[in-house]
């Protein structure tokens, strides 16, 4: 049956020169193989996140009145609200996790060097609006830490030399965190960011399929000396079928994490209130935060602040370029982006830790 | 003509001279208007002469311009004491003791005069003075005790809003204290001096030095202020009923009203104490050592065994609404929401609250009312409770065969992988 129905299809619109790229697609296969599955599982992660999100919709009232009440609402009376809410939240900061582990893999395996450049640069602009999904959705229940954090966010946007002010108030709606911001993250959320994911995941899929998977150079010079040890798997259905597995997995994590720690929705936002004590960032922007709290107040004639966000501004400029710094193959990657990384790693796991043990 | 010459020049010199001296004379004198010769000695004298200018500056009276003359009458521009200290400049030297009220009430009791600084301030303060006891006992010529300056200082008086000042609520009992807790003091005057230790063991106290809350009752807000006086036994009532409204409006109808006008009891104070007012408890129905019901009643009686009843209520709603709160914290330490049920909790809390109220109308029937409605509330909120714990392990099964099914899939996967890969 299922047969005969895809014939019918091929035969109208010759699915099958569509699938063929696909059929001879493969994938190396060696010891680290199995870090080429994290951008698997994030395109899923995403893929949940646009169907939770898209239940979520069917409830949500977007506007400091409502938001609160309304996941309230599908919390506890819509059926099976309060595990599509959780999922939502936790599959949001597992994707956040993934792509991060996505990139230093990336990184390390060094699959980042030509010709993959763009594919690099596709790949962090999308972990930067992943990250923009987090902050965005953050607000979107209007709770009293949802409301700091955006208030505390949009303040250090407002640092930026020139740009800043008319960046925050652009971003708030306002000089203030209002309904207004809620207004506007809401349709960062749900319209501007997704629109502007699934472009660049379409480039980003489209370059991986153009250029293949890359092979880190170590691996690849030991199959130059032994070519009988090269070893492929085709992508499909081999590779995708593994892909399905990590995916299988991937929801019984998300199903343990949302029925064991359904996603707490706290208490409602009082802009009139004071902000909690020691209130953090979400974990996945604690390392900047920490960055900017050890750095003075005062650095030479530099507000520390304003040098911590042009900083890390910076930093995110030269890591979106670093392609550019490295050597072209076949010659040698180069040494310090390798130190380099393991540094970066290192500091955001360290800055984290430290940012999450600070009172 | 040289020599008129010279007489001219010797003139243009005169007159050069005579202009310095008018506006250096000109410029002493202003600078004399600006000198206050009594701070300038006073300040060097120690006490009780001694006012320096930084505890003068802080006065409210210097702030506003008044000088040491406003009182003492003198001339503060002279530093000869002979002019400054002159009977010519109307210097009245120490004022007495008996005096100051009165001095006080020259501007204070002069409305038109006070408007000019705060068109809110009382001009009432001497005439309430006349009522009180301080003031009938000073009339009457006893020199010991409290005139103005005995609460509010003197020199550097602050106006009672500021944190600083003697009168502000929270030294009140501390400047009150200073006389009614010294027992040599009060010795000639027979009353005891153990109220400010009582009050210290407060909940009044506990609430306005422990908690912040500048409304919390302090001597002047039962006592009185300007017009202390003690409130009287029949009229306790009225002092408590100022903040304590239900409890007095059904204390008033209540059957113990009755019997304690004609006993003589001063109401309230009977079971609550006056000074050392002490944060009720259930147990004052009780027999033990805070019970105060069996002070009067016997043991048996109607009225004892409706105290029985209306404790047993009493802790039967809060044991209740405690077990409620248990089951609700187990719930949300599982993560479910049950912020609906802990709201419903405030409102059986309300009613434990109305419940311990109602007992000021000394009726059982009225008192279980609410009891019964807490009841019934916290009844609920631990329904709610257990029905998220129950949901708890549903979802907690659900995960189980979800993870069953994963687990089935996933071996099918590799089974099917190993199976195209042979």
């Amino acid at each position: 049956m299922i047969a005969a129905i895809l014939r019918w299809l091929d035969e109208r619109l010759h699915l099958d020169d569509l699938i063929a790229p696909f059929r001879h697609k493969t994938v190396p296969v060696h010891r680290l193989t199995y870090w080429y599955f994290f951008g698997g599982i994030t395109l899923f992660l995403f893929g949940v996140q646009v169907v939770t999100g898209i239940l979520l919709l069917l409830y949500y009232h977007a506007g400091a009145n409502d938001a609160f009440e309304s996941v309230q609402y599908i919390m506890t009376k819509v059926r099976y609200g309060w595990l599509i809410r959780s999922i939502h939240s936790w599959s949001a900061n597992l994707m956040i996790l993934t792509a991060f582990a996505h990139m230093f893999s990336v990184l390390f395996l060094k699959a980042y060097r030509k010709p993959r450049e763009l594919t690099w640069i596709s790949g962090m602009l999308l972990l930067f609006l992943v990250m923009g999904f987090g902050f965005s959705g953050y607000l979107l229940p209007w709770n009293t830490l949802a409301f700091f954090a955006t208030k505390v966010g949009t303040a250090m946007v407002g640092q930026v030399p020139i740009i800043g002010q008319p960046m925050m108030i652009f971003l708030r709606g306002g000089p203030q965190v209002t309904g207004a911001t809620l207004i506007r993250f809401f349709g960062f959320h749900v319209a501007v960011l997704p629109g502007l994911v699934v472009v660049l995941i379409s480039i980003h899929l489209f370059l991986v399929q153009r250029l293949g998977m890359s092979v880190p150079p170590k691996i690849e010079a030991e199959w130059a000396e032994n070519p009988s040890v090269k070893r492929e798997m085709k992508f499909f259905p081999n590779f995708m079928l593994r892909e399905m597995m990590a995916w299988y997995v991937t929801v019984g994590v998300l199903g343990a994490l949302a029925a064991i720690f359904p996603w707490n929705l706290g208490v409602k936002a009082d802009p009139f209130g004071s902000a909690p004590a020691g209130i953090k960032p979400e974990w996945y922007f604690l390392f900047m935060y920490q960055t900017l709290k050890i750095i003075p107040s005062k650095v030479w004639f530099v507000e520390g602040e304003v040098l911590g966000i042009v900083g890390c501004g910076l930093a995110g400029l030269l890591w979106l370029l670093l392609p550019f710094f490295d050597s072209e193959p076949p010659s040698r990657p180069k040494r310090w982006i390798t130190g380099l990384a393991i540094f970066a790693l290192m500091y955001v796991a360290g800055m984290s830790a430290y940012g999450f043990l600070a009172k | 003509m040289a020599f008129l010459r010279n007489k001219f020049r010797l003139l243009r010199a005169a007159r050069t001279a005579g202009l310095a001296g008018v506006i250096v004379l000109g410029v002493c004198l202003g600078y004399g208007q600006t000198t206050n010769s009594c701070l300038d000695c006073h300040s060097a004298m120690p006490d009780p002469l001694g006012v320096t200018q930084e505890k003068f500056s802080q006065d409210i009276h210097a702030q506003k311009g008044l000088t040491c003359t406003s009182c003492h009458g003198g001339d503060a521009n002279s530093y000869d004491p002979t002019v400054s200290m002159g009977a010519k400049a109307g210097f009245k030297g120490k004022i007495d003791r008996r005096q100051v009220p009165q001095l006080c009430a020259s501007c204070h009791s002069n409305p038109t005069y006070m408007k000019q600084y705060d068109p809110g301030l009382r001009t009432d303060q001497l005439d309430q003075y006349h009522t009180s006891v301080h003031g009938k006992r000073q009339a009457a010529g006893d020199s010991k005790v409290a005139v103005c300056i005995d609460c509010h200082s003197v020199h550097d008086i602050r106006p009672p809003s500021d944190p600083r000042s003697t009168v502000n609520p929270v030294n009140i009992a501390t400047t009150c204290s200073r006389c009614h807790s010294d027992a040599a003091y009060m010795k000639p005057y027979g009353i005891p001096t153990d109220q400010f230790a009582k009050y210290k063991t407060s909940v009044h106290y506990q609430a306005m030095m422990v908690n912040g809350d500048l409304s919390a009752p302090t001597c002047t807000t039962c006592h009185g202020n300007h017009g202390a006086v003690p409130p009287g036994v029949d009229k306790v009532q009225n002092v408590c009923a100022n903040c304590h409204v239900f409890q007095a409006q059904m204390y008033e109808k209540s059957s113990h009203k009755a019997a304690f006008d004609a006993l003589g009891l001063p109401g309230c104070v009977v079971c609550h104490s006056n000074h050392g007012i002490h944060m009720p408890s259930d147990a004052m129905l009780g027999t033990g050592p805070q019970g105060v019901c069996m002070r009067c009643h016997q043991p048996g009686d109607r009225c004892d065994q409706a105290r029985v009843k209306i404790q047993s209520g009493l802790m039967q709603l809060d044991g209740a609404i405690t077990q409620a709160d248990q089951t609700l914290s187990v719930a949300e330490a599982s993560g479910m929401d049950v912020s609906e049920a802990r709201l419903a909790q405030s409102q059986a809390r309300d009613q434990l609250i109305k419940a311990r109220v109602t007992i000021h109308t000394y009726q059982q029937a009225l008192v279980d009312q609410d009891v019964q409605a807490g009841l019934k509330i916290a009844a609920k909120d631990q329904q709610a409770g257990k029905d998220a714990m129950v949901e708890r392990n549903q979802r907690r099964i659900g995960l189980g065969i979800c993870f069953l099914a994963i687990a089935i899939m996933l071996a099918g996967l590799w089974l099917f992988i190993r199976k195209i890969e042979r």
